[in-house]
């Protein structure tokens, strides 16, 4: 795991921005290995320009995010479920 | 509605800083006075963001170091390449505004209702979200047992040293100093690893539960420790800064 690996809680403003909610506790999915895993606990890579959050076990990514003039844009691909 | 926070929606909103306390050479705590601040759970964190003259913003989060029902504070380490924490540690005054946004978080949160025992595990500014949950634990006057594991570089990079010292609070503090130690030290001086955790840590048939924060190898290598002596993965909740201690 790399040094600047961070995790679900560090986003949870990011999230809430987006879902309009507290997204920390909400459950994942993931869409290639079928892990489920509370979003606190995902890893999460933010190398500047925006969001990589990644699952844990098979390393696939979950979702993206790029914020650009107060627009974020949002990519949930690779998630079965966020619940 | 311009200004206005939503109730229930995460929104921007202009906090003062109040008082400045040094805690170590790269540590502050800054008490933020928030008008509209709904109040926080122990362990959540709050947004900060700053802007530049040009209009470049800047934002990061901050363990929130006061209990439920205290002003909002934060402690900020500094990191010499950081973009915010230099501002925060050696420019901020009393008076001076910024944004902040939150509470944040629902997961590295502890309740007194939770229950415990509790092990905490904090590498270096770590142990702010940590101290959260001491005070609060303190000011509910909760018996739950608590120790706190703490890793620092060195005794002057141990933040809240006096008050975690101080008989009231209860705790059971274990001090490991990973580069440099007092004369005649007699605690830890290593990296936490599975001895020291096989010495410290609740017995896992005690039903403890763990917080472990600080940076992401701290909490990955505690994590996996703690999981090793038995406690089951759900009852160790972890918060990792990344490289940087931030």
């Amino acid at each position: 795991m790399d040094e600047n690996t961070l995790d679900g809680n560090a986003i949870g403003g990011l999230l809430a921005e987006v879902f309009g909610a507290d997204m920390t506790m909400a459950v994942s999915t993931c869409g290639s290995c079928g892990a489920v895993s509370v979003v606190a606990e995902l890893a999460v890579y933010r190398p500047g320009l925006g969001t990589v959050v990644r699952c844990r076990s098979c390393d696939s990514v979950l979702m993206v995010f790029v914020s650009l003039h107060g627009t974020t844009c949002t990519d949930l691909m690779g998630l079965a479920s966020l619940s | 509605m311009a200004g206005t926070a939503v109730r229930g929606r995460l929104t921007w909103q202009t906090a003062t800083v109040g008082r400045v306390t040094r805690e170590t050479a790269s540590a502050v705590t800054l008490s933020l006075s928030v008008p509209d601040w709904p109040g926080h759970r122990a362990g959540q964190h709050a947004d900060i963001r700053l802007t530049a003259d040009d209009g470049y913003q800047a934002e990061r989060a901050y363990s929130i170091a006061s209990a439920p029902g205290e002003p909002l504070a934060i402690t900020v380490e500094r990191l010499d390449d950081g973009e915010v924490s230099p501002y925060l540690t050696e420019e901020a005054r009393p008076g001076d505004q910024l944004e902040v946004r939150g509470p944040i978080g629902g997961y590295f949160v502890w309740e007194a209702e939770t229950g415990g025992p509790l092990l905490l595990a904090a590498g270096g500014s770590g142990v702010v979200p940590l101290r959260a949950i001491l005070r609060y634990r303190s000011l509910v006057g909760s018996s739950v047992p608590v120790r706190l594991l703490y890793s620092s570089r060195s005794w002057e990079d141990v933040i809240y040293s006096t008050e975690l010292d101080m008989p009231a609070y209860g705790v059971e503090v274990i001090h490991t100093l990973t580069r440099s130690q007092p004369p005649k030290w007699h605690g830890y001086a290593r990296r936490v690893d599975r001895q020291m955790l096989t010495e410290v840590a609740w017995p896992a048939a005690d039903r403890p539960l763990a917080y472990v924060c600080g940076p992401t190898s701290f909490v990955e290598s505690v994590a996996a420790g703690l999981v090793g002596l038995g406690y089951p993965a759900g009852r160790v909740k972890t918060e990792r800064f990344g490289a940087t201690g931030q």
